[in-house]
Parts: C-alpha cells; structure tokens; sequence
C-alpha cells in the first residue's frame, strides 16, 4: 500500500511517519504540510491511503477532501475528540485517529484499511461485470461541467431544496434540479421513487427493516404509500 | 502536584530505534519556540482565532509530552479564545515556558 501524510506539524508528520515505518507492507511516498501542495500531488500520483490532518489553517481537512475527484481511503488524525461523527459523513474516510497516536490503534487502523481496499475491489470487479450488461449513462450539469455517471453506480438520489444529491460509491453530486426532473431519466427497471424526498436504485439495496431501505451506508426512509411498490419490485422468497 | 514533561511517549514509539528518537527531538526543539512566538504575538495583537489555531497545534505537543492535565486546559483555553475569551492567558503562558524550558534542554 502507498500513502501520504498530511499535517501542518513537523512533530505530528514525524510520529505518523514512525508508526507507518513499523508497517512492512505500507510505503510513505510523501509527507506534506499544507493541503495544497498535497493536491497538487494527487493531481499527478495515486496513492492507496492518506493520513490527514483535520484542522489545518486556511484549507481544513474536509476541506481537502471535498476537493479531491477521486479520493482515496482517508484516515483522519486530530487532537479533536468529538469530531467523529462528522468524519464518517464522508464515504472515502476510514478512520479516525486522535493524537497522540498509539502503535496499537495505528495497526487497527490499517486492518481497516486493508479491509476498505479490498472490499473497494470487489465492487469495482461487480461494477465492471454489471456495466457490460447495461452501458447505459446519464449525465449531470455541475458548475457548467457535465459529469458523466454510469446510472448502475448510481444508488440514492435525495431532494435537498432547490437540489438534488445524487449519490454514487466514491461521491456525492448536488445538482442544481429537482427529483421529478431525474425521475423521469431513470429507469423504473433500477429505480424506484420510496419517499417524497428519495429515489433509490433498488438493486443496491443491502437489507430492509420496517421503515427504511439500507443502501452501501445509506439508511433511507420508506414512505407508507411507496412500501407495497418497492415490495412487489423486490425477488421475495 | 505539577506534572512535568517527559519523552515517555517517544521512546515507547521509538523503540530501539535511537534514530528516530533524535531526529522528533531536533524536530520538537525546533516547532516549540517558533509556535510559542507565534502564540505571543496572536495573543499581543489580540487575534484570539489564529490564538486559538495556534493553541490546538500546541495541545497536540502537550500530549505527546504527557502533559495531561495541561492539555485539558488547552482544550479548554481553545473552546474560551473561540467565544473570545482570553482569561486563560496567563495559565496557558506558563505551560509554553515549562515546555521550552524542557525542550531546550533535551
């Protein structure tokens, strides 16, 4: 595995790159202290991990990410304790280290990892066999560039105002539009409209319990009204 | 009592790696005055954000250090700068020259 290390402190990079180096099958292709300069290099390299800094001056660590096209897992390190729940809003972060880090948590740490990649691998395998079955693609309108999507990564679309989330595997796209607007784009074969506020593409689905549909880490309300559709779309036993 | 400073944390990192340990020293010995002037002059100027920004790089070292108690304090001092409250001042001036004073004689 190959990562980056990102943090403002000298004293903070120095400890990470330590616990890193007791790791054999992980290499430090570089260590950065501002944000930019480490964008800058993932415009150019990829890397399998990055162990980032949270709060940094000027560019913050959610920040970065945000910016990112194609994240990689993401560990988070911080001297915040109760940023936790926040992180893991964010689909690429993996984890969430507080400093000072121990060498027991840092290897807890990469068995996740290793555990994200892997599981990353097998989705890409699955997408790959899904997509010569149907090529089919849409594509949305982000600050005047259109993005394509191939709709089976496709898995929730939700209404947010005058917006649209649209939900794939790496990343979220708002989109200026409204869910009755890409309603009508999608196909009744993958999607289904369960809530006034949510169109899912029901072959994602992961389980379902009363209310809610589960969706990669997606927990979706199921309306009353849209229930007996969704029901009757699903391979019951 | 007073806790004080110690490279606990460090070594038990470090391991027998002797090299490791000398190069966070010289890199500590040199991050710690730099960030303490940083945090005099954002205090003196009254730019109780870039305090508090300064603080939080601060806190982190207080713990590697196994300052615990002090580092509860920055914690708190950080929360205080950001509603702009600067009362902790003195307190917190006290633990930067504990931590120069020790560092600069690692």
């Amino acid at each position: 595995m190959n990562c980056i290390i990102v943090d403002d402190e000298a004293t903070a990079r120095a400890i990470v790159e330590q616990l890193c180096s007791k790791i054999s099958d992980l290499n430090i292709i570089d260590s950065f202290s501002n944000a930019m300069e480490a964008i800058k290099f993932l415009n150019q390299n990829t890397v399998d991990v990055i162990f980032l800094d949270i709060h940094m001056p000027g560019f913050t660590g959610i920040d970065f990410i945000q910016t990112l096209k194609n994240p990689p897992r993401i560990v988070l390190t911080t001297s915040d304790t109760d940023f936790a729940i926040e992180a893991y809003e964010y689909e690429p972060i993996v984890d969430y280290l507080v400093k000072p880090i121990t060498q027991d948590r840092f290897e807890k740490s990469i068995i996740k990892i290793k555990k994200a990649l892997k599981n990353s691998a097998k989705t890409v395998e699955s997408k790959t066999l899904q997509s010569t079955n149907t090529e089919e693609d849409i594509y949305i309108n982000i600050d005047r560039r259109l993005i394509k999507l191939k709709l089976n990564e496709i898995l929730v679309v939700e209404a947010k105002g005058d917006y649209i989330d649209v939900k794939t595997i790496q990343k979220t796209y708002r989109v200026h539009n409204t869910l009755k607007s890409i309603k009508e784009k999608l196909p009744e074969s993958t999607f289904l409209q369960i809530h006034r506020s949510f169109i899912i593409n029901f072959t994602k689905i992961i389980d379902i319990e009363d209310n809610s549909v589960l969706i990669e880490k997606n927990v979706i309300p199921i309306s009353r009204s849209n229930r007996p559709e969704l029901m009757r779309r699903l391979n019951l036993l | 009592m007073e806790q004080q400073p110690n490279l606990n944390y460090i070594k038990q990192l470090a391991g027998d790696d002797k090299a490791f340990e000398i190069k966070f020293i010289s890199v500590i010995k040199e991050e710690i005055p730099l960030e303490k002037k940083e945090y005099e002059n954002a205090i003196a100027s009254n730019n109780l954000k870039e305090t508090a920004d300064i603080v939080h790089k601060l806190k982190h070292k207080l713990n590697i250090l196994s300052l615990t108690e002090d580092y509860k304090l920055a914690v708190t001092y950080e929360e205080e700068l950001l509603r702009g409250d600067k009362k902790l001042d003195t307190k917190f001036s006290t633990i930067l020259e504990k931590i120069d004073a020790y560092t600069k004689n690692l």
